[in-house]
């Protein structure tokens, strides 16, 4: 499938390239197929390409000086031929404990949305979500596949201090806190998963076209978990599902 | 080696920035005015893009514990060496047991040091620049020692010669280009943005400096997309925000206006109550 896509200069080093804004796993597909392409033709020292849900930056560590044979370059690369095999995919088991002593708004969010507690669960456990892309803060994942029975606005007043690790509802989507910070999700639970680590090299085990499952668990298994996960032997690879 | 005495009101080793990753989130980062901090590396005969000190506002103390040569540049913070005023701009030799401190803010706001070999601090994911969650520290502390790399690389003549152009610390008009949602912007809206005087408001630190005054806004939040240093967002409230180096990879508000490179340089010598103009580049 090809897309209409919109060509933009961003700064003196990078170009926009925008498909149609909508979530969409079509264009995820689309963008991650463009996104191996361009960083199969160039080698990572002179470019990089960020990629967000209908749109990539990529940029040039020169500067740009006809943007219009930048332009064509892109253009031509975008129309040739795919190479057939798939963009590979993980899915993973993140686990998730939904205990009153992580989830400090579960409560309160279950009245708002008139479901009871074991019903939010598992309806929030129970569909494999799509990783769109990693932004807002190192290793924050963008996930697709929320229930819409889910969905609620943000709290009007952002918490200050919401812990690392928490799981949470903002609107249309769901996510964990990679670290401390403020925010105005709704937390339902709190994952012991090291989603970021800058020791690691990516520093990121999941990665945008990925699959993640939420896996509920309770205080004793966070707890344990949390303590193996310290580990430096722990291998993320126990997380993968296989499908 | 190098003792921190007295840190400064905020004081950051920065290179320029960490390019590889933002695909996981992680920030750029890298020294604020990054023509400053690699002229003050020139100087001292390192390579543009080593670490150099980063002092914003008011300046450290700093104890040398071996000799060394260094450069400063940036802001003029009335640099002193053993209590006695020394030039900006140019490679001064510092002896083990001397101590460089600053004085007086005169010009700009942020100031950068470079030693020769350069500072030798954590590298994390290809950079040593310090920022909370990615690095250990995420600025300097008092009682640092911190270290500087071995350069055997002598210091060309030349350099001597090297001419550093500060009057951009002085510049009040910043160039432009249009963002990618400048086009929803209403004609009054785009006209606001380039006839008034804008003011840097009190929020202003390595991620983000907000511009005033408010600008009338009913623009829609976009499908998040990806940000770069110097692209300036419009709030739904109106407040117009220029992202700067320790911003996020990606955001939701429209962006209507990019920074060129020089012009995140200029902002980030500017601070609360600097008024300015931005101007179109065409």
């Amino acid at each position: 499938m090809s897309f209409q896509l919109q060509y933009s200069q961003y700064n003196e080093h990078s170009i926009l390239v925008e498909w149609p804004a909508i979530i969409d796993e079509k264009i995820l597909q689309d963008i991650l197929i463009f996104k191996e392409k361009i960083e199969n033709k160039y080698t990572k020292q002179s470019i990089q390409v960020i990629s967000a849900y209908s749109s990539i930056l990529i940029f040039y560590n020169i500067t740009i000086d006809n943007v219009n044979d930048v332009f064509l370059d892109l253009k031509e690369l975008y129309s040739s031929q795919r190479n057939l095999k798939q963009i590979e995919s993980k899915t993973f088991r993140v686990p998730v404990c939904y205990d009153p002593e992580f989830a400090m708004d579960l409560e309160a969010y279950s009245e708002e949305i008139k479901l009871p507690k074991d019903t939010i669960i598992r309806l929030h456990s129970d569909p494999i979500y799509r990783v769109y892309f990693i932004g807002f803060l190192p290793g924050f994942l963008y996930l697709g596949g929320l229930n819409s029975t889910l969905h609620l606005d943000r709290k009007l007043t952002p918490n200050l201090n919401i812990k690392k690790g928490s799981v949470g509802i903002g609107g249309k989507q769901t996510g964990i806190y990679p670290q401390d910070s403020p925010g105005g999700w709704h937390i339902i639970g709190n994952s012991p998963i090291e989603l970021f680590n800058s020791k690691h090299n990516p520093p990121c085990f999941i990665k945008a076209g990925d699959r993640v499952k939420f896996h509920p668990i309770s205080k004793l298994e966070h707890q344990k978990m949390k303590s193996e996960i310290n580990n430096p032997k722990f291998d993320f690879k126990t997380l993968l599902l296989n499908d | 080696m190098i003792k921190v005495v007295k840190t400064g009101f905020y004081s950051t080793i920065q290179d320029q920035g960490r390019l590889g990753h933002r695909n996981y989130g992680v920030p750029i980062s890298g020294a604020m005015d990054s023509y400053s901090s690699q002229f003050a590396n020139v100087f001292v005969g390192n390579d543009k893009a080593a670490a150099v000190l980063e002092m914003t506002m008011t300046g450290a103390d700093l104890l040398f514990l071996k000799s060394t040569t260094i450069a400063i540049t940036g802001a003029d913070m009335s640099p002193k060496l053993n209590g006695k005023a020394i030039p900006m701009f140019k490679s001064i030799i510092v002896h083990n047991g001397d101590t460089i401190s600053f004085g007086r803010l005169e010009s700009g706001f942020r100031t950068y040091m470079a030693v020769k070999g350069g500072f030798l601090t954590d590298m994390v994911l290809g950079s040593r620049s310090m920022l909370k969650g990615i690095t250990n520290g995420f600025r300097i502390q008092k009682d640092d020692c911190l270290d500087t790399m071995k350069s055997s690389k002598l210091i060309l003549p030349k350099n001597a010669k090297l001419k550093f152009d500060a009057s951009y610390l002085d510049e009040d008009t910043l160039d432009v280009i249009k963002g990618p949602e400048f086009d929803k912007l209403s004609k009054n809206q785009q006209n606001l943005l380039f006839s008034d005087t804008l003011q840097v408001l009190k929020y202003n630190n390595r991620m983000a400096y907000q511009l005033g005054p408010l600008i009338q806004n009913d623009l829609e939040s976009i499908l998040t997309s990806p940000v770069l240093p110097g692209t300036v967002q419009l709030t739904p409230s109106g407040q117009l925000i220029v992202l700067m180096r320790d911003c996020q990879t990606t955001g939701g508000y429209p962006r209507v206006l990019q920074f060129t490179e020089k012009s995140i340089n200029i902002l980030s010598q500017k601070t609360t109550g600097s008024n300015l103009k931005i101007r179109l580049k065409d």
